[in-house]
């Protein structure tokens, strides 16, 4: 008793507040099993193509070992620009707007903590990225959740979001295509979203990770609109469209006086990111456009077949657009989602992930990446249509 | 040739026993589609046949031995290498053929039993028609990766089996 209130001391009350993670969670229970197929993976099937990884073995021999700027290699934040601009019409100069970060991840922190003043509100769409709401609170902000549901396909509803809004509101987060749902927003349906944050002179942070796995929109990124360049801040990464997620390596752009701010706390926290893993990633923008494509059509493939497969069940499935994921609803089994995905996984050895570790809105729903080969989607299909019959 | 069509050569390509339902399903079509698409594609001879790829390193007891032969002929007024090559891939030992830019004209894979097999066929059979003016001789030793298909196991899966 004694020990565990003095342990209890040590820790940062922030940080025991925090809750643990469901993923983690699920992840042990499926690492106890055997011949299990996992829909719950939430990286790239694919390696990393290997002229990326050449060039990054290639730096290491030629001697490029040493810290880069903090900033990150200018040829790459150079690159950035110049894909940014190409790709989705937003203009970043690579001296000043620009910060090579470890993996988004350290981006959504580092930006948080730029901007977050103690008691300020940040308005989360979930369901989303898990790390999202720890990350706010930990940079002293209270994230305030809006709930995106099933009868918008996922999508924010601008009404919605401005009945949300507070005096202590500060910033907007949001990211289409989406993790875990699959939906995305077109630029039509991003407007009023643009118009509240505007007419309320908010700030938003933008999460664009998924950007290239975008399958029928042509991805509208936020910054593009008018008047957002200056209030946005746009979170990016190499992890997802150039299958890179173990090289740590992302990006956050925004207006000078914010990236001046992530640029302090990101030299005094990182130094810079890793400099072999940024001469990769600057490979990828180079010479990765044919690999990408590629990667993109075997994803979209695999979600029509998912799609239709649960089409064929009966299982009820919005289209997912973009990512690699697919957010099927499971209601009609009469379980909820966290009782579904431990029954899933004891009776069949099949893992998925509960919509309810992505916050609000996800209850009712399981995450299946497809993120994974054919022949094992396959047999997952067959299982969980003979989990179905049998749970009907 | 359509959008839908290039897909279903190449995931046929990849894998020519997978069925039409599948396929159907992963290019968004009806499976009466993907059969007029088949259809047409193998009319027209564009899916030339369905192979299989065979490590036959693995099979216990199997002879065969492979060489890839690079053969310097002379061209034929009106036919060029045509004629030639229409006489080299007769031969059943002739597992492809191909004419080639460079030093040589026509690089001719040949399959046989034995090593003394396909040198009987070089200097007896190829070395024998009236255009060819020289052969190499190359013996394969090891296949690392053929028609696209590593050979060996290197697809291992090392992704954490649940993650964010
Ligand atoms: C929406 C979203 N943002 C960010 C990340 C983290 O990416 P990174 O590997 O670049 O840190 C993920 C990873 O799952 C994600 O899904």
């Amino acid at each position: 008793m004694n020990t565990s209130s003095t342990q209890q001391h040590r820790l940062s009350e922030t940080v025991q507040q925090l809750k643990p993670s469901g993923i983690r969670r699920f992840f042990d229970l499926a690492s106890t099993m055997d011949n299990v197929i996992s829909l719950g993976v939430g990286e790239p099937d694919f390696v990393t193509p290997w002229n990326v990884r050449e060039a990054s073995i290639v730096s290491m021999e030629r001697g490029f070992t040493s810290y880069t700027a903090n900033a990150g290699l200018i040829e790459l934040r150079r690159a950035v620009s110049y894909y940014l601009e190409n790709s989705f019409g937003v203009s970043y100069h690579p001296e000043s707007d620009i910060v090579i970060t470890v993996g988004a991840s350290e981006g959504i922190d580092a930006a948080f903590r730029a901007i977050i003043n103690p008691g300020d509100e940040v308005i989360v769409a979930e369901p989303c990225f898990v790390s999202y709401a720890p990350i706010i609170t930990m940079a002293g902000g209270v994230p305030v959740p809006l709930e995106t549901t099933k009868k918008h396909d996922f999508k924010i509803n601008a009404g919605d979001l401005e009945g949300l809004i507070t005096s202590k509101t500060k910033a907007v987060l949001l990211s289409y295509p989406n993790n875990p749902t699959g939906a995305h927003m077109s630029k039509e349906e991003l407007e009023p979203v643009v118009k509240v944050i505007k007419d309320y002179d908010l700030l938003a942070v933008s999460d664009e990770i998924y950007a290239e796995l975008s399958y029928d929109y042509e991805h509208a990124s936020l910054p593009a609109f008018p008047g957002m360049l200056e209030r946005t801040i746009l979170i990016s990464g190499f992890s997802k469209a150039f299958a890179m997620t173990g090289w740590r390596v992302g990006y956050v752009c925004g207006p000078k006086d914010i990236m001046a701010a992530v640029l302090k706390i990101h030299q005094y926290t990182m130094m810079c990111a890793s400099t072999s893993a940024q001469f990769g990633a600057l490979e990828a923008l180079k010479n990765g456009r044919a690999d990408v494509e590629k990667m993109v059509a075997s994803y979209r493939q695999r979600r029509n077949y998912l799609v239709k497969t649960f089409a064929e069940m009966g299982l009820e499935c919005h289209t997912p657009l973009g990512a690699f994921y697919a957010f099927p609803s499971i209601e009609k089994l009469g379980m909820d989602a966290e009782t579904f995905a431990e029954t899933f996984l004891t009776e069949e050895q099949v893992a998925v992930v509960p919509g309810t570790v992505f916050g609000s809105g996800g209850e009712g729903h399981v995450r299946c990446s497809y993120a994974t080969s054919l022949e094992s989607l396959v047999e997952a299909m067959e299982r969980f249509k003979r989990f179905m019959d049998r749970h009907r | 040739m359509n959008e839908k069509e290039l897909e279903i050569l190449h995931l046929l390509e990849q894998n020519a026993r997978m069925d039409i339902k599948t396929i159907a399903k992963l290019i968004d079509q009806t499976e009466e589609e993907v059969e007029m698409m088949l259809k047409k594609l193998e009319e027209n001879k564009v899916i030339v046949t369905y192979a299989t790829v065979v490590d036959w390193s693995k099979v216990n007891n199997h002879d065969g031995v492979t060489a890839m032969i690079d053969v310097k002929v002379t061209p034929q007024r009106g036919v060029g290498f045509d004629e030639v090559a229409e006489r080299i891939h007769r031969f059943p030992e002739v597992k492809a053929l191909y004419l080639v830019s460079g030093t040589y004209d026509l690089q001719v894979v040949i399959e046989g039993k034995t090593m003394s097999e396909i040198a009987s066929f070089v200097s007896g059979k190829l070395s024998a028609l009236d255009s060819v003016i020289s052969t190499t001789t190359h013996f394969r030793l090891k296949t690392y990766k053929h028609d696209g298909v590593v050979f060996g196991d290197d697809d291992e899966d090392h992704r954490m089996m649940v993650s964010p």
